[in-house]
């Protein structure tokens, strides 16, 4: 019966239907949108690897942004600094330290040329991040401390380069030059390596970038004696409160700083990212879901509309209802049903609108190139439907009461 | 045991302070397989007074007993349930539910009682006012006195011990308002009570028994001597 009713109103129906069919909708693609972007997050943040600590020169919050940002540079922190921290006395759970520096630059290799940014690191990298070499050795120890002219290239610069040329880039010999020095020739370097593809992380493209000894990347591509940044990875995740003090306590022994209002440095732990992307995506999360409650109760507030538009329309069927017998409850239940079954049917449409969505967004994302993960929960569906509904019997309890508690003669009098 | 008993019975509507009275003490009783017309201008409160022996309103003072029992302490569901299976109700205005087929709309009070096998009583009832061709129909499909002949097949379904009629060819033309008023007289001829309010003289000398009611008061019970026996077409299948 409460089908029919609603099929012989059927423009009606799905109007009211359309409401809650956006909220539902829109429920799910927010949450399915938030868990994808939160994986993507995520991914990129884990992607080099886990337990990684980062030393940065120059002091600023943990939490906030490093002191380069501002634009200052701080020459602080040295090669040596790294040597030491790489003594398992001093700080026994570091399983890896790398040194690095970072610059843009330009590749040239016969007639071609591609622009990329070089990082200037020590044999420590191959330790702390992870990736694999598709063909070649990563700078080993020896190169590293006889600054050897040697260059690993990402895939992509590989590519670039060399991709249809049949030449293999091993062996081969590029210059290097820094962005700025326009006149220079470049610093010829010998490939020894190239590291297979591996996509992008913290957002920055890791194929198309080039390594190259520190030696050389300080002396004769950027011109500096100092360190951008230390790398740690620790040894397990338990551990990492233990390093950063002891890193902490060894470079202000070493720094000679006595009190912690002159430390100049800054300990930046991969654990803490995590947590801090976490807490952005999760209320950013929150406040497009409230959003699409918000849609859910102006969907609600649609089918109490329509709900008492239909009451006052079919006060004659109701006072009817009741003349041939229909009691005060029935008449409520028929009412609330038919709200329940508009919100239900716009719960189910929504859902399936928000998944097809969700999917067709996670399609977007991955041609586009994105570590997405389509992710659907049973929770945010179960959610959505379980709030979808309660707004129709909310919104629709009013009107049923309404519609109950009619007189039977003034509603069949009713013009 | 008279079907229903009423002694001075009272009914008084307020509104903004002013209290109206619409029906001032009024008494009758009548028995099982009467026919009656109750008679009066608009205004003299022969409506209000069906309203309260159909159990769709409430008097506001005197005894009201409906088969042998004192209606004054039925609480609403109780009252629901004597529409249902008591009480059938014939309007002026037909009140059939919209985009619905005949069928569903005599099905109607079956919905809201413990019946079973609701197609078959319903066609039936169908059948004993001549419809039985338009089980299928939609209400907006038949013309005015087909309307009328669904109400009373819907007030027929539950086998009611009385049948309201209010002003039942108030809105048809005097043919089919003549059939109509036939299968009145034929259910009663077969032993339905039936109680039928009119302001028309000649409508009401269809009945067996006329109450006069005039300015809330009856001024009027006697003996319908010459009664019209309506000849339509109204069916009635014995």
């Amino acid at each position: 019966m409460t089908i029919r009713n609603l099929l012989s109103r059927k423009g009606r129906s799905f109007l009211t239907m359309l409401g809650i069919v956006i909220g539902v909708a829109g429920v799910i693609i927010i949450i399915s949108l938030g868990a994808g972007a939160q994986s993507l997050v995520l991914g990129q943040v884990n992607k080099l690897g886990s337990n990684l600590l980062s030393i940065q020169p120059g002091k600023s919050d943990p939490k906030g942004p490093p002191a380069q940002v501002f634009g200052v540079v701080v020459t602080t922190l040295v090669e040596s600094d790294a040597e030491i921290l790489r003594s398992s006395v001093q700080v026994p759970h570091a399983v890896a330290v790398n040194a690095m520096v970072r610059g843009a630059g330009t590749v040239l290799w016969q007639n071609k040329s591609t622009d990329t940014s070089f990082i200037g690191t020590d044999y420590g990298y191959a330790s702390v991040v992870n990736f694999t070499m598709s063909s070649g050795t990563f700078i080993d120890e020896t190169a590293n401390r006889g600054g050897a002219k040697v260059v690993v290239l990402g895939s992509k610069v590989a590519d670039a380069l060399f991709a249809g040329t049949g030449v293999d880039p091993i062996g081969q010999v590029v210059k290097v030059k820094n962005s700025s020095q326009t006149n220079a020739g470049g610093v010829p370097l010998r490939i020894v390596g190239v590291i297979e593809k591996r996509g992008s992380a913290f957002f920055q493209d890791q194929d198309d970038q080039i390594f190259v000894p520190l030696s050389v990347a300080q002396g004769q591509l950027l011109g500096i004696h100092y360190l951008q940044a230390i790398n740690i990875k620790v040894d397990s995740a338990l551990n990492i409160d233990q390093t950063i003090n002891d890193v902490t306590s060894v470079l202000k022994q070493r720094h000679h700083i006595l009190t912690d209002d002159d430390i100049d440095f800054t300990v930046r732990n991969q654990a803490t990212a995590v947590d801090i992307l976490k807490t952005i995506t999760d209320a950013l999360s929150l406040f497009l879901t409230s959003m699409a409650a918000i849609a859910l109760v102006v969907g609600g507030i649609g089918i109490l509309n329509i709900m008492l538009a239909t009451v006052a329309e079919r006060t004659r069927e109701i006072g009817l209802r009741k003349a041939v017998g229909a009691t005060n409850t029935v008449i409520m239940k028929q009412f609330l049903l038919e709200a329940g079954a508009v919100t239900l049917i716009g719960g189910m449409i929504g859902i399936i609108v928000g998944v097809i969505i969700s999917y067709l967004m996670a399609v977007l994302m991955k041609y586009l190139n994105f570590d997405w993960d389509f992710v659907i929960s049973i929770s945010s569906i179960l959610l959505a439907v379980g709030v979808s509904v309660l707004t129709g019997v909310i919104f629709g309890l009013y009107p049923s009461l309404k519609a109950s508690r009619l007189n039977p003669i003034d509603a069949l009098r009713y013009e | 045991m008279p079907l229903i008993k009423i002694e001075n019975l009272t009914k008084d509507y307020e509104s903004g302070g002013i209290v109206t009275s619409v029906l001032r003490g009024v008494d009758f009783s009548m028995e099982q397989g009467e026919f009656v017309a109750i008679m009066g201008p608009s205004g003299s409160g022969k409506s209000t007074l069906m309203h309260i022996l159909s159990f769709l309103d409430k008097s506001t003072s005197g005894l009201y007993e409906f088969e042998g029992q004192d209606t004054k302490d039925f609480d609403k569901d109780y009252l629901a349930k004597l529409r249902n299976e008591r009480i059938g109700f014939v309007f002026q205005s037909f009140n059939l539910l919209a985009r619905t087929t005949v069928l569903d709309n005599v099905k109607l009070p079956l919905l809201y009682s413990k019946k079973k096998d609701h197609d078959n009583l319903s066609k039936k009832a169908l059948a004993d006012v001549g419809l039985s061709h338009r089980l299928d129909y939609f209400t907006n499909q038949i013309s005015g006195g087909e309307k009328q002949r669904v109400a009373i097949a819907r007030a027929l379904v539950c086998d009611p011990a009385v049948i309201f009629a209010d002003e039942p060819t108030g809105n048809l033309d005097s043919k089919s308002g003549n059939a109509v008023l036939e299968i009145l007289q034929k259910l009663n001829d077969r032993g339905h009570t039936i109680i039928l309010v009119t302001h028309e003289m000649d409508t009401a000398n269809h009945a067996k028994r006329i109450i006069y009611i005039k300015d809330g008061m009856i001024v009027g019970d006697e003996k319908v001597l010459k009664r019209t026996i309506a000849k339509g077409d109204g069916e009635l299948k014995k």
